[in-house]
């Protein structure tokens, strides 16, 4: 009888939550949906469970970001001048691009995409916006920067962001992709990484990065999942008297997207520091790389 | 044929059907860094994987007409072993080549699943009609035969393709796996010249007068 009543339940529940689906559409690597409650508009691949929200605005305020991994990226403006050339894989709803287009409108964003139906999607529903100095490319990620090293095109943010729903795709988590990206990366650059700190993985990620790019800082915080691996040529925290110089320019400029920048700078720590996977971790390679297995 | 060479003839099947999907199967994993991941990929490794077994019964089947014996069929699974070495040696050399060359992605993994697949799975694809030559003794249980025979090495693709994603590539290097097949084809097809040569010198033994060939 119980039983019955919670299939009932689960069966009622999704039509009970207030949650709209305004836009659904199968693409060519997935489903995609757009729903909306009162005041947030998500991009959803896969399910309706909220486990798989790839991008969210809140409607009232597209301006705020969101999710907490969102704002652990722009810990990244602490370690770097301003950015003039910035690489973002996976676009989800264009979030990164916009605020980052917002905060330095002279800076070149090239956007790269697998799924065309994602872009539209941000065009349509999450005001991604494009220009002159914003680009959107419908490529794998691995394949565009490849090509980007045989034009020898550098940038110096890349942001490494693509999900395809369960994880980040396999060839996009090997010594050999970091490698190419490192290549594409300017000398004072920086990569930040979007990664799950609850995964099998962890421990494979860390030992991956470390091995491409020696120590690295990781930026997370208790109250979420997620952990932002900031990566360069030689990255390291610098001193307090800079941090809180950079930190009293960047916090007015951020505020408004509810990034509190002070806080972020607290939750970088330097491998350097804190080692926190053991030492035997098998790197992950191209030729070995069970990536999502590890993960399930 | 006794007893003895024809389980092994359906084991070598059984394992030719293993090697194909198991080596099918990474071919995902090895275009990926050149070539992405998307469904185009997969389209081009299938079709060359297809067009090249379609190629192999047709060469097979023809070859078995002439002086069919096991030593033969053993000499298949040697060039087997041979051809799929490339995979493993020179790959990264081949794909960077073409991915210079050919800008769009979906024709760029077609020549490369062509330039990697093409060959070994022709050879690969020999085995079954030749295996059929070997098995069948009269009309009557022919069709048993070839059921038993495409029973045996696409039950060996379908283990070649589970054990390989499930389990294999968790525990070693994509060039591992398919060294350790083509280890495997070399090895068995040199037992079957092997047994092939004792059988004959048996028969050699017992009825002289017969001529095996």
């Amino acid at each position: 009888m119980y039983k019955y009543l919670t299939l009932i339940a689960l069966v009622l529940l999704p039509n009970l939550s207030t949650a709209k689906v305004i836009h659904s559409e199968r693409s060519l690597y997935r489903n995609i949906i757009v729903d909306e409650n009162a005041n947030q508009r998500c991009l959803k691949f896969n399910t309706k469970s909220s486990k798989t929200n790839q991008s969210c605005i809140y409607t009232d305020n597209p301006k705020k970001l969101v999710f907490n991994y969102t704002k652990l990226v722009f810990s990244s403006l602490l370690l770097i001048n301003d950015p003039k050339s910035v690489l973002i894989i996976g676009l989800g709803g264009g979030t990164l691009s916009n605020t980052i287009h917002e905060l330095y409108p002279q800076a070149i964003i090239d956007n790269v995409e697998i799924d065309p139906a994602v872009t539209t999607v941000a065009r349509k529903y999450f005001g991604f916006i494009e220009n002159n100095k914003i680009k959107t490319f419908t490529q794998d990620g691995r394949i565009f920067i490849k090509r980007a090293k045989l034009k020898k095109q550098k940038y110096d943010w890349i942001i490494l962001d693509a999900f395809n729903g369960d994880y980040i795709p396999e060839h996009l988590l090997t010594k050999e992709f970091f490698e190419e990206t490192k290549d594409i990366l300017e000398k004072d650059g920086i990569i930040s990484a979007n990664t799950f700190s609850i995964s099998k993985l962890y421990n494979h990620e860390s030992a991956t990065y470390y091995d491409v790019f020696g120590d690295f800082i990781n930026v997370s915080n208790k109250r979420n999942s997620n952990r932002i691996i900031l990566a360069g040529h030689n990255i390291q925290i610098p001193n307090k008297q800079i941090i809180q110089n950079k930190v009293s320019t960047l916090e007015p400029l951020l505020m408004p997207y509810g990034i509190d920048i002070n806080n972020l700078s607290n939750s970088m720590i330097s491998t350097k520091e804190d080692k926190d996977w053991p030492a035997a971790t098998r790197v992950l390679t191209d030729q070995y790389s069970p990536a999502n297995l590890l993960n399930l | 044929m006794t007893l003895k060479t024809n389980a092994l003839i359906y084991f070598l099947a059984f394992a030719s059907g293993f090697s194909i999907m198991g080596i099918e199967l990474l071919g995902g994993r090895i275009l990926a860094p050149f070539f992405g991941s998307s469904v185009h990929i997969w389209g081009s490794i299938i079709t060359v994987f297809m067009l090249s077994l379609s190629f192999g019964y047709l060469i097979g089947g023809k070859l078995s007409t002439r002086n069919a014996s096991l030593t033969r069929y053993g000499c298949i699974f040697i060039f087997a072993s041979i051809t799929v070495l490339p995979i493993v040696l020179f790959s990264q050399e081949i794909m960077a080549f073409i991915f210079t060359h050919i800008e769009d992605s979906r024709y760029g993994s077609l020549l490369a699943s062509m330039a990697l697949f093409f060959i070994p799975t022709i050879i690969l694809g020999m085995i079954s009609p030749y295996s059929v030559r070997l098995l069948v003794t009269d009309k009557e249980r022919s069709g048993q035969v070839a059921g038993i025979l495409y029973f045996v090495s696409t039950l060996g693709s379908a283990l070649g393709t589970i054990i390989t994603s499930f389990y294999m590539v968790l525990a070693f290097d994509v060039n591992d796996i398919i060294l350790g097949f083509s280890l495997t084809l070399g090895a068995l097809g040199l037992l079957a010249i092997v047994l092939h040569k004792s059988v004959f010198k048996n028969h050699m033994k017992i009825t002289p007068s017969i001529n095996i060939a």
